[in-house]
């Protein structure tokens, strides 16, 4: 577990699976660098996905992390910096 | 005061999803009543139900929708999409603040509350959903309706048992007449999962019958407990000028409501349901002789059976009225069973038939004109419903054909 990164498919599928897909804006286009509100997931879906994320990575994120601005490349960015730190650990 | 009428209806019955095919259902004495299959009943007293069959919620909602949402939501908000269609409402073409949301409520969502408890149980709580926050709350109908819809008017939720889906009716009623042109009203219920099962089975009058016609037996000499059900209805309320401003179809008038509650065991004070039915008829301002029919509570225990009978026939006089319940073809729904009763009328009421009370032989110590076996054609035209409470609750609503 501790060698794996987490990468933007891993996230696609944990989306899918805490919240659920939106059709309108989908999760196939390039949705990088626009934040999880402009993609419809508001406060509570993005607690789920944090919640479903600590759990399969075992990392536990800062609640200030999931806010609305956020936007995958930074939860991404999130996500492997604590993985990263808890190799060195 | 303003009259308020029905324009749209969504049904989703054990007998029938849509109200077309639960019409045709009930008309033909088709009965939902069957072995529970959603999960293994065996080590359970009690294994019949009546189950929604069909249903596949990702066919009818949006996928963001499903993660967060119990099959009582889902069926509700499915409910809510075929009544709106019905009355013709684009949610869109109205003032979010025109638009309410009132709904009943027995147990919200409980199948997902027993699979979060599972996890908490067996993983821990950081595996608990952070949907469980709302996804089994009463209210929840009411809430993923209106957001779902926009709809931003005056909204709630009540809860009383069976008696709380023609209490909803009345809420929704009161904030037409207070300004708000719709309302989206009515319930849904579905708590058949093992904690459910259990939950249920700790009133103690459930049917221990495994035959599905002869388990669910209102007015019977041998009514034995009642079967549980899935289900309900949504309605669309509107007052008649905002209904007739927009030209809609008008399926009838929710004309008059009477609620009560009864003394404790033990009083010597009997029922009060009677209470109920002069209050509603006299808030419709209606005889006892105007209405053609009743579609009574039936709760299928003997001596709930005795105090309605008894009711009924004090009112209306012996065999004064024919009296039918539909929903031994469903089973009870609790907070559903109510707005499908009115529903089930309004349908009477255009088809200008009584459906019937099927599997019944009648106690003979109950002076009822059950409509039994078959549908009975007949002019429908005022129609009252009953429906009770566990723990006392009586609620009854008169309503009128539309003009």
């Amino acid at each position: 577990m501790t060698d794996q990164r987490f990468t933007l498919a891993d996230l696609k599928r944990i989306l899918l699976q805490a919240a659920g897909a939106d059709e309108a804006t989908g999760l196939d286009d390039d949705i990088l660098d626009t934040t999880f509100d402009l993609l419809g997931y508001e406060s509570l879906a993005l607690l789920e996905t944090g919640g479903c994320i600590e759990r399969e990575y075992g990392i536990s994120l800062d609640d200030d992390t999931l806010t609305d601005a956020l936007t995958p490349r930074d939860l991404i960015d999130t996500v492997n910096e604590r993985l990263a730190a808890a190799r060195v650990a | 005061m303003t009259p308020v009428v029905v324009t749209g209806m969504g049904v989703a019955a054990p007998n029938g999803l849509g109200a077309a095919d639960y019409w045709a259902a009930t008309l033909g004495g088709k009965s939902g009543i069957g072995r529970i299959t959603r999960f293994d009943p065996s080590g359970y007293p009690t294994q019949l139900a009546g189950e929604i069959p069909g249903f596949e919620a990702a066919e009818h909602l949006p996928g963001r929708l499903l993660p967060q949402t119990d099959r009582v939501t889902r069926l509700s908000l499915a409910a809510a999409d075929w009544a709106l269609a019905d009355a013709g409402v684009d949610p869109e073409s109205f003032d979010p603040l025109d638009m309410g949301v009132v709904t009943a409520s027995h147990a919200g969502g409980f199948e997902f509350g027993q699979g979060e408890l599972q996890k908490l149980w067996a993983k821990g709580s950081q595996f608990v959903s952070a949907y469980q926050s709302f996804a089994w709350f009463y209210a929840v109908n009411s809430g993923q309706i209106s957001i779902r819809h926009g709809m931003k008017g005056p909204s709630g939720v009540v809860v009383s048992d069976q008696a709380g889906g023609l209490d909803a009716l009345a809420q929704a009623r009161r904030l037409v007449r207070k300004g708000t042109p719709l309302i989206v009203c009515g319930a849904v219920d579905a708590s058949v999962c093992p904690w459910g099962w259990v939950a249920q089975l700790a009133g103690g009058r459930m049917s221990g019958s495994d035959e599905p016609t002869r388990a669910y037996l209102p007015f019977d000499r041998d009514a034995r407990g009642y079967v549980p059900g899935e289900g309900g209805a949504i309605l669309i309320m509107e007052s008649a000028s905002a209904a007739r401003a927009r030209g809609a179809k008008v399926y009838g008038e929710i004309s008059g409501y009477g609620a009560t509650f009864d003394p404790p065991p033990g009083s010597g004070r009997g029922s009060t349901l009677r209470t109920a039915v002069r209050i509603a008829l006299d808030d419709a301002n209606a005889a006892p002789g105007d209405v053609d029919a009743v579609f009574a509570d039936g709760a299928g225990v003997p001596e709930l059976d005795r105090a309605e009978a008894e009711a009924i026939s004090e009112v209306f006089g012996s065999g004064g009225v024919p009296v039918t319940v539909p929903k031994a073809m469903t089973g009870r729904l609790y907070s559903g069973a109510a707005p499908l009763d009115v529903a089930c009328a309004l349908l009477a009421m255009q088809a200008g038939t009584i459906p019937p009370t099927v599997h019944i032989d009648p106690c003979p110590e109950y002076d009822l004109d059950l409509v039994l076996h078959q549908a009975r054609p007949a002019t429908v035209r005022t129609v009252l419903v009953l429906a009770r409470g566990h723990g006392g609750f009586n609620s009854a609503m008169v309503v009128r054909a539309g003009r």
